[in-house]
């Protein structure tokens, strides 16, 4: 494993940055940390990740780690073809928190994160402290399809994660909506690519089989008006980890902790808390 | 010069508010709304009359390819049409171009070696062997295929094929996407080493590098024209040059609609409305389906993002005349016909391997064979000379054919439309 620091965004709110390597050297995973406190490991959704208030909030706290999928961090898009599957992405990650030192951690995923949250507590349930999951994917409903986000035009993307498509928590995850910044397109449609490889066409990679082995406290946080991911689906994930507890965001969509920071933060902070102390 | 006559097999009758109505003519079109099982077996029959026509008009080749769930073309499987088109045409000196079955979406990829070897066999090796990646359309959003895996597997299937073909020996696959323990193909292809390999493509960097690095034609599948696939070409034919291979034009093909006619004021009564119902109905996708994320690797997603020229021009926004003026269409008389072929395709893109779609749209069934026939006798002749006096040999062409075509049994006139 090395470590390597550079300059990132989420520098400027003070967040420390390393790249480590795992996979046999082969993975560059850049980290952004912040904080102190017990250990978080956040896991960022398919559009990429920036730092953002919710994760200043939890930094009060925690000792936040935020980790880049495979392929996502800059200087290393080719990463993305170097694991076969799911199966290796979490063993990945497992190794990624071997390098950081935790044993055990609170994992929170947002989205797609959210299902590599879940996996991992299921692959290892010792090693999760505990779990929040914001509208995450990974389980499958006939009567309620989840939308293909990497089917929609990016200019719809905006009003399909957000409740107001034009605010400045889409403007921050997306990049600005005339398409000028290409930089930011280009970032935006590769971390698409790079998480579609472990959930294209349908988001349901057998979680549903291993969901029993989540041990950990597990929190769900719902944005009421999710246009990707029906909030009928907080039922579908608290119905299959025991004690599992669900909350929901009012005015909310697929981003809640973007859209609402401060009470998303509080709900997940005093959920761990609790869980953790 | 080989010129060969293509299809897509489209649905010819799509209501007049078509692309209003509905999100696309791909991947989501509802068949219950749209299309009757009895009408589109008369479309297939069409689409082999209208080939079969063109092979006994003189035409070198008769092309087929795969598409999936869509209204603009769909042969889901190009291969049950390519052997019908073989058997009909034995005795006859018409080359089976299959371009073809799509490796990605074949499981496993050994089917289309297979089936191929079944067209070689059944022709009497007259088969070219298209082996095309596919659209994003047809392999990830229908079949499922992942975006990001598109291109590894299709490379994986690529080599697999020219394995299964070539080998002495029984051997195991064990490869990143396909394991298979026994490969030991049967039929064989008669042509040896293998059928000649044409990879299409629409004009992608990484397509150029592979054709080049593998000895294959490179097959430009384009609805824009000659004129914007000059520059694409260009840069084919540079990286051509750059890995020492001859520049001879046989390496390359290209796909041009075509439509005549008497004159060119009788071409545009005659075709106008077909041509624009191809370009406004069947090409109706939505713009983001062509390059779902990962699709494209991130050196290319990086070049078309920065350099959007190609998506410039929206061709709904362009009639006939537009068409016809940009080339998109090279339509009018013999004549017109001939030397824009000429002077845009065969020379201005250095194309010694042309498909001409001559069915367009909702063009019925008399008109396109009107289409083939004119093409045929007022055009064909003329242009099939043109790279003769360079002396190149047409290496991706299958070798029995190489010659001139001669004046076999299949040329006897056909009743139009005999099914």
């Amino acid at each position: 494993m090395t470590t390597a620091t550079s300059r990132v965004p989420g520098a400027e709110a003070g967040a420390r940055t390393q790249t480590i390597a795992v996979w046999q050297e082969q993975i560059r995973i850049r980290v952004l940390s912040k904080g102190s406190g017990p250990a978080l490991v956040f896991f960022h959704g398919p559009w990429g990740l920036a730092w953002d208030p919710f994760l200043d909030e939890l930094a009060r706290d925690f000792t936040v780690h935020a980790p880049e999928h495979p392929g996502t961090t800059p200087d290393a898009p080719d990463d993305a073809y170097k694991l076969d599957g799911l199966w290796d992405l979490v063993l990945c990650y497992e190794e990624l928190l071997d390098a950081l030192g935790l044993e055990r951690a609170a994992l929170v995923g947002h989205s797609f994160g959210g299902m590599v949250a879940c996996e991992l507590a299921a692959a290892y349930p010792r090693r999760a402290r505990a779990l929040a999951l914001i509208d995450p994917i990974g389980l499958w409903r006939e009567t309620a399809p989840i939308v293909n986000w990497m089917m929609l035009n990016p200019a719809d993307l905006p009003s399909h994660i957000f409740v107001e498509p034009t605010g400045e928590a889409a403007r921050r995850l997306l990049g600005a909506p005339d398409d000028q910044d290409t930089a930011a397109r280009v970032r935006l449609m590769w971390a698409m690519g790079a998480t579609g490889k472990f959930i294209w066409p349908l988001p349901e990679k057998g979680l549903k089989k291993r969901i029993h082995r989540v041990k950990a406290p597990t929190l769900l946080v719902w944005g009421r008006e999710d246009r990707l991911v029906p909030p009928t689906y907080a039922d579908e994930f608290a119905g299959q980890i025991a004690g599992a507890r669900v909350r929901a965001v009012e005015h909310a969509g697929h981003a809640p902790h973007l859209e609402r920071p401060e009470p998303v933060a509080r709900m997940v902070r005093e959920f761990l808390t609790g869980a953790t102390s | 010069m080989k010129i060969s006559a293509f299809h897509l097999m489209p649905h010819r009758e799509l209501p007049p508010d078509f692309e209003q109505r509905y999100e696309s003519v791909w991947v989501t079109p509802p068949w219950w709304e749209l299309a009757d099982a009895g009408r589109v077996g008369q479309y297939y029959n069409w689409t082999l009359d209208e080939l079969l026509y063109a092979a006994r008009a003189g035409f070198d080749g008769v092309c087929t390819n795969e598409h999936h769930q869509n209204a603009y073309g769909f042969m889901p499987s190009p291969n049950l049409m390519g052997s019908v088109l073989a058997k009909l045409t034995n005795g006859s000196d018409v080359a089976i171009v299959q371009m073809g079955a799509t490796l990605p979406t074949s499981n496993p990829p050994i089917r289309v070696a297979e089936e191929y070897a079944m067209l070689d066999c059944i022709s009497g090796g007259r088969l070219v062997a298209g082996l095309p990646l596919g659209s994003p359309m047809d392999v990830n959003l229908c079949y499922g295929i992942t975006p990001l895996e598109h291109r590894e597997r299709y490379r994986e299937a690529f080599a697999l094929t020219m394995k299964a073909w070539q080998a002495r020996e029984i051997f195991a696959w064990n490869g990143r996407y396909h394991q298979l323990a026994n490969v030991n193909l049967w039929p064989r292809p008669i042509q040896q080493p293998h059928p000649p390999v044409w990879v299409p493509g629409s004009g992608s960097i990484s397509t150029f590098d592979f054709a080049v690095e593998h000895d294959v034609c490179y097959c430009f599948l384009s609805y824009s024209g000659a004129r914007s696939a000059r520059s694409m070409m260009d840069g084919y034919w540079r990286v051509v040059a750059e890995r020492g291979k001859e520049a001879n034009p046989y390496r390359a093909g290209f796909l041009q609609l075509v439509a005549v006619a008497e004159n060119d004021a009788q071409a545009e009564a005659k075709y106008a409305r077909h041509v624009e119902y191809f370009y406004h109905k069947c090409l109706h996708v939505p713009g983001a389906w062509f390059a779902p994320p990962g699709n494209q690797d991130y050196r290319s997603l990086a070049a078309t993002l920065a350099n959007p020229v190609r998506r410039a021009e929206n061709p709904k926004t362009l009639r006939y005349r537009d068409f016809v003026e940009k080339g998109y269409v090279i339509a009018g008389s013999p004549a017109t016909v001939r030397q824009r072929l000429e002077e845009e395709v065969i020379k201005g893109l250095r194309v010694g391997n042309l498909m001409v779609l001559l069915q367009i749209g909702s063009m019925p069934h008399e008109l396109a064979l009107e289409n083939i026939d004119l093409f045929a006798r007022e055009v064909l002749p003329h242009l099939r000379g043109t790279w003769d006096d360079e002396g190149w040999v047409n290496h991706w062409w299958p070798e029995r054919l190489r010659g001139a075509r001669s004046s076999g049994p299949a040329i006897t006139s056909v009743a139009a439309g005999g099914a």
